[in-house]
C-alpha cells in the first residue's frame, strides 16, 4: 500500500500525543510499517503543536510534508487554518469547531480570523463539530479528542472494533470507558 | 521471532543501553534528551541510572564507571555537551576502560533550545568519533556498536542525535541485555592521570587511534552504499538520510552511520562513480568540508541552507526544481509558547511587571517571561547566566545602575550552575537581587526530579537539598520565603532586597501548576460588573478572552484556580465557581 500520510494540529496540552499513538497503534495493528513524529518541550507550553503519523508497507522519512496529507485531524480552528496547506488535492480535514485565542489575539496584537471553516471549504472536504461542548455535556470537557477521532474514524479504513481495541490499550485503565463513549459519540455525529 | 515494538528515538537509546550491558548511566534532563534516562528507569533493577545536577557532573560519574570496569553513559542535548566539553575534551585523551558513551541530542530547528549548533563539529574538535542513527532501530543498533568500538579502539563515543529523531517512533526488535564481564581495573597514570607529561603521550595515541578508526571506517558495515542511478550521488547520514530516501528513491546513496572520522576510501570510491555529488547534512557543513579538502568536487551548502531542519520538499525543490504548490494560508496569528494558566511564574512576573523591574533571565520556562504582555525578562544567556551576567552589570556600573534590575532562576537551574554565579556574588560582595524561582521540579523538560525536590530518578525519597540552610552556608546575607500568589508579601519583600545593601535572595515558591493532582475550582467572569478596565488581561493568562463584543470571559477547560486575575479584580466581576 501507498504510504498514508495523516497530521494531528492543535494547542499544547490538548493531547495530540495521545491522539497519534491511537493512531500509530491502529497502522501497527494491521500490520503496516509505522512512523510518527511528536512535539516535546517548549512547544508543548500553550504553542502550536503538529504531530505527524505515517503508514504503508514501507515508510522512510517521519514526517508529512506540504501538499502531502491524506488526512489533518485539527483540535482548533486557527490551528486547521495554518496546517491546511499539508493536505493534498482531495484530503479531508477534520475540524474541533473551538477557539483558542493565541498570546497576541489576546493582547489584541493581531485578530482572529472570521470565518475559518468557510474560507477552508472551498479547498478542501471539511468536516466540523463542536466536540469541547459535546464533551462537557458528557461531563469530561478533556475527552473532546477522542470525539474528533470518532470523527474522523468515519473517513479511515479501519474498522469500530479496531479503533475500539486500540483506545482500549492506549488510554488508561480507569479512562476506557469514558474515552470509549466519547469515541462512539464522536462516530455518530 | 524477536518482539518488534514502536518506540520513540530516545526510547530505543535506552533499549540499546539496556541491551549492550550499561551499568551506569547519568544525566540532566535536557530537551530532547530527556526521555533516554526516563525509559532507562524500567530497567533499573538490572543498571543505575540517575539525574545529576549538570552535564559535567553527569559525564564525571560515567567517566568513573567506566573507568571502575563497566560500560556507561551520559545523556544531554547539545548544549548541555558545552556545559561536559572540560571532561570530555580530556577523557578524548585517557581512553576508556569498561567503554564509555555521550549521548547528545541536537536541535536543528530550534524547537526547544537557545541555539542551534551542531554536536559534530564540538566533537571533532574534542576527537571523538561520532555514530549517527536515523530512525529508532539504528538509534538501539549504533548504542550497542558504539560501545563494542569503544572498547576496541579506546576511544569514548559521541551518539549524536537531533529532535527529530529523538521524538520519532519507529519499529524496534527487542533483543536480550548481554553482559560483557566487567574489565579489570589497573593502575595507570600514565593513561589515567592527565597532567602535561602524562597528556602529550596520550595526545599521541589519540591521533593513532583516530587513524586507525579512519581507516576502518572504509569498510564498517554502517557506512554502505546503496547504488541506484549514477547521475546523482548523496552523501548523507542521520534523519537528511531518510529526505534523501523520500525526494530521490533512484538516486545512489552512501550512508555514514559514523560521521565522524570519515572513511576517506569510500567517499573517494563513490564519488568517482557518481557524476555529481551532493551532500546534504543539517546545521554544518562537516563532512562537505572534509570532502572539499580531499580535492573532490562536491554541491553542499552553496544548495542547501546552514538553517534548521530539512525536508524532501526542500530537496525535490534544491535538486530538482521541483517547488511545492502548497502555500500557508495569510493571515493567521502566530500561536507561541506561553505560560501555562494558574503557572506560579506569571504571578512572579505580574508583581515585578508592576514595580517595572528588569530581570537578567535563566533556561526554564520562566524564559517565557520576555514577552507580551509580561515582558519582564531582558536577557537569557544559558543555564546560570543570570545571576553572573546581573554580578557583571553590577561590577561595570555599579549598584544604582541595577536597583530596578533582579535575576530570576529556576531551582533546578539555580542547582545546575546558578549556585557558582551566586557564590561568585557572596564573594565578590555585590549588591543585587536574585529571585528563585522554585516551583519543586525541572518544569520546562517535562517534571523532572533534583537534589531539592527530595526524589530521585528511580522514585526513592531521600532528604532534600535545603536551600535557605544552602544560601546561608554560602554566606548569602539576606534571604527570605514567599508565597508567589501573596502579592503584597512578594512585592514588599522584592521592595526591601532591593534597599539592602548587599547580595539578597528571595526564594519565591509555588509548585508547577502541571504537578498540582488536585481538582481546583475556576472562576467565572460576570459581564453585569464588569467595567472592562482590562486588569485581568495583564499577565496574560491564556484561560482569559475577549469576545468579538469585547465581552471578558474565561474558559473553564483552560482555567486552573490560581486566582491571580481575581485578585486583579477591583470591581467583583470574577468570582469562584465550580
Amino acid at each position: 500500500m501507498n504510504t498514508k500520510n495523516i497530521i494531528i494540529v492543535g494547542v499544547g496540552g490538548q493531547g495530540t500525543l495521545l491522539t497519534s499513538r491511537i493512531l500509530g497503534g491502529l497502522a501497527q495493528g494491521a500490520g503496516y510499517d509505522v512512523k510518527l513524529s511528536e512535539v516535546h518541550g517548549m512547544a508543548q507550553r500553550g504553542g502550536s503543536v503538529v504531530t505527524f503519523v505515517r503508514y504503508g508497507d514501507k515508510v522512510d522519512e517521519p514526517i508529512v510534508e506540504e501538499g502531502h496529507a491524506d488526512v489533518i485531524i485539527a483540535f482548533e480552528r486557527l490551528e486547521a487554518m495554518r496546517y491546511a496547506h499539508f493536505l493534498k488535492k482531495d484530503g479531508i480535514l477534520i475540524v474541533n469547531d473551538y477557539r483558542i485565542d493565541p498570546m497576541p489575539v489576546v493582547i489584541g496584537a493581531a485578530k482572529y480570523p472570521e470565518d475559518i471553516l468557510g474560507t477552508l471549504s472551498q479547498q478542501y472536504r471539511v468536516y466540523a463539530a463542536d466536540a469541547t461542548s459535546l464533551a462537557k455535556e458528557m461531563g469530561n470537557p478533556r475527552v473532546f479528542n477522542l470525539i474528533v477521532l470518532g470523527l474522523a474514524s468515519r473517513y479511515m479504513d479501519f474498522s469500530q472494533e479496531e479503533w475500539e481495541d486500540v483506545i482500549r490499550k492506549t488510554v488508561p485503565r480507569s479512562a476506557v470507558d469514558i474515552n470509549l463513549k466519547a469515541f462512539r459519540a464522536g462516530k455518530s455525529i | 521471532m524477536q518482539e518488534s515494538v514502536l518506540m520513540l528515538g530516545n526510547a530505543a537509546i535506552a533499549r540499546g543501553a539496556y541491551e549492550a550491558g550499561v551499568k551506569v548511566a547519568s544525566a540532566y534532563p535536557g530537551t530532547p534528551s530527556t526521555e533516554i534516562s526516563e525509559c532507562l528507569v524500567q530497567y533499573a533493577q538490572d543498571l543505575y541510572c540517575e539525574w545529576a545536577p549538570n552535564e559535567k557532573v553527569a559525564a564525571e560519574v560515567a567517566i568513573g564507571a567506566n573507568l571502575a570496569g563497566v560500560r556507561a553513559m551520559a545523556c544531554m542535548k547539545h548544549v548541555g555537551f558545552n556545559v561536559a566539553a572540560d571532561p570530555a575534551y580530556t577523557v578524548s585523551y585517557m581512553g576508556v576502560n569498561g567503554g564509555l558513551l555521550f549521548v547528545v541530542a541536537d536541535d536543528p530547528g530550534l524547537y526547544s533550545s537557545q541555539n542551534e549548533q551542531d554536536t559534530r563539529m564540538v566533537a571533532r574538535a574534542a576527537k571523538l568519533p561520532v555514530l549517527e542513527p536515523a530512525d529508532s532501530r539504528e538509534a538501539k543498533e549504533y548504542t550497542k556498536m558504539a560501545f563494542e568500538l569503544s572498547v576496541a579502539y579506546d576511544r569514548p563515543f559521541v551518539l549524536r542525535t537531533t529532535t527529530r529523531l529523538a521524538h520519532s517512533q519507529s519499529f524496534v526488535a527487542l533483543e536480550p541485555r548481554v553482559v560483557p564481564e566487567d574489565r579489570p581495573y589497573s593502575r595507570n597514570p600514565a593513561k589515567n592521570v592527565m597532567m602535561p607529561g602524562n597528556a602529550k603521550g596520550r595526545h599521541a595515541a589519540v591521533e593513532e587511534r583516530m587513524r586507525e578508526l579512519a581507516a576502518a571506517a572504509d569498510t564498517m558495515p554502517i557506512n554502505t552504499v546503496e547504488w541506484g542511478d549514477t547521475k546523482i550521488g548523496v552523501i548523507t547520514a542521520g534523519i537528511p538520510y531518510l529526505y534523501v530516501k523520500e525526494a530521490l528513491p533512484e538516486a545512489s546513496v552512501l550512508k555514514l552511520g559514523m560521521v565522524h572520522p570519515l572513511p576517506k576510501g569510500l567517499i573517494s570510491e563513490f564519488a568517482s562513480k557518481v557524476e555529481k555529488l551532493y551532500i546534504v547534512e543539517e546545521l554544518d557543513p562537516l563532512i562537505e568540508e572534509q570532502v572539499r579538502s580531499w580535492g573532490i568536487s562536491c554541491i553542499g551548502k552553496e544548495a542547501f541552507t546552514l538553517l534548521g531542519e530539512y525536508s524532501a520538499n526542500m530537496l525535490r525543490e534544491a535538486l530538482l526544481g521541483e517547488k511545492t504548490q502548497a502555500k500557508p494560508a495569510e493571515g493567521a496569528p502566530n500561536r507561541p509558547p506561553i505560560l501555562c494558566p494558574g503557572c506560579p511564574h506569571r504571578s512572579t512576573y505580574e508583581v515585578l511587571r508592576k514595580l517595572k523591574i528588569h530581570a537578567a533571565g535563566d533556561i526554564g520556562c520562566y524564559t517565557l517571561g520576555a514577552v507580551a504582555p509580561l515582558g519582564v525578562v531582558d536577557t537569557t544567556v544559558c543555564m546560570g547566566s543570570g545571576i553572573s551576567s546581573l554580578h557583571g552589570m553590577e561590577k561595570a556600573k555599579g549598584r544604582d545602575y541595577i536597583k530596578d534590575w533582579v535575576a530570576v532562576i529556576g531551582d533546578s537551574t539555580f542547582l545546575h550552575t546558578g549556585i557558582n554565579s551566586l557564590l561568585n556574588m557572596v564573594y565578590n560582595q555585590s549588591t543585587g537581587t536574585v529571585l528563585i524561582l522554585d516551583n519543586s521540579t525541572t518544569g520546562m523538560t517535562g517534571h523532572q526530579d533534583h537534589a531539592a525536590t527530595g526524589k530521585t530518578l528511580q522514585g526513592k525519597t531521600v532528604p532534600a537539598v535545603d536551600l535557605v540552610e544552602l544560601l546561608k552556608g554560602m554566606g548569602v546575607p539576606w534571604v527570605r520565603v514567599v508565597d508567589v500568589f501573596d502579592h503584597p508579601a512578594l512585592s514588599g519583600a522584592v521592595k526591601e532586597a532591593q534597599d539592602f545593601e548587599g547580595v539578597s535572595v528571595i526564594i519565591a515558591q509555588s509548585p508547577c501548576v502541571l504537578l498540582s493532582k488536585v481538582k481546583r475550582p475556576f472562576y467565572r467572569f460576570l459581564p453585569d460588573k464588569c467595567k472592562k478596565c482590562k486588569a485581568c488581561l495583564g499577565p496574560g493568562c491564556p484561560a482569559i478572552t475577549v469576545g468579538e463584543d469585547g465581552v471578558i470571559t474565561s474558559d473553564e477547560t483552560l482555567c486552573s484556580g490560581c486566582g491571580l486575575c481575581f485578585g486583579l479584580c477591583k470591581f467583583g466581576a470574577i468570582e469562584l465557581a465550580g
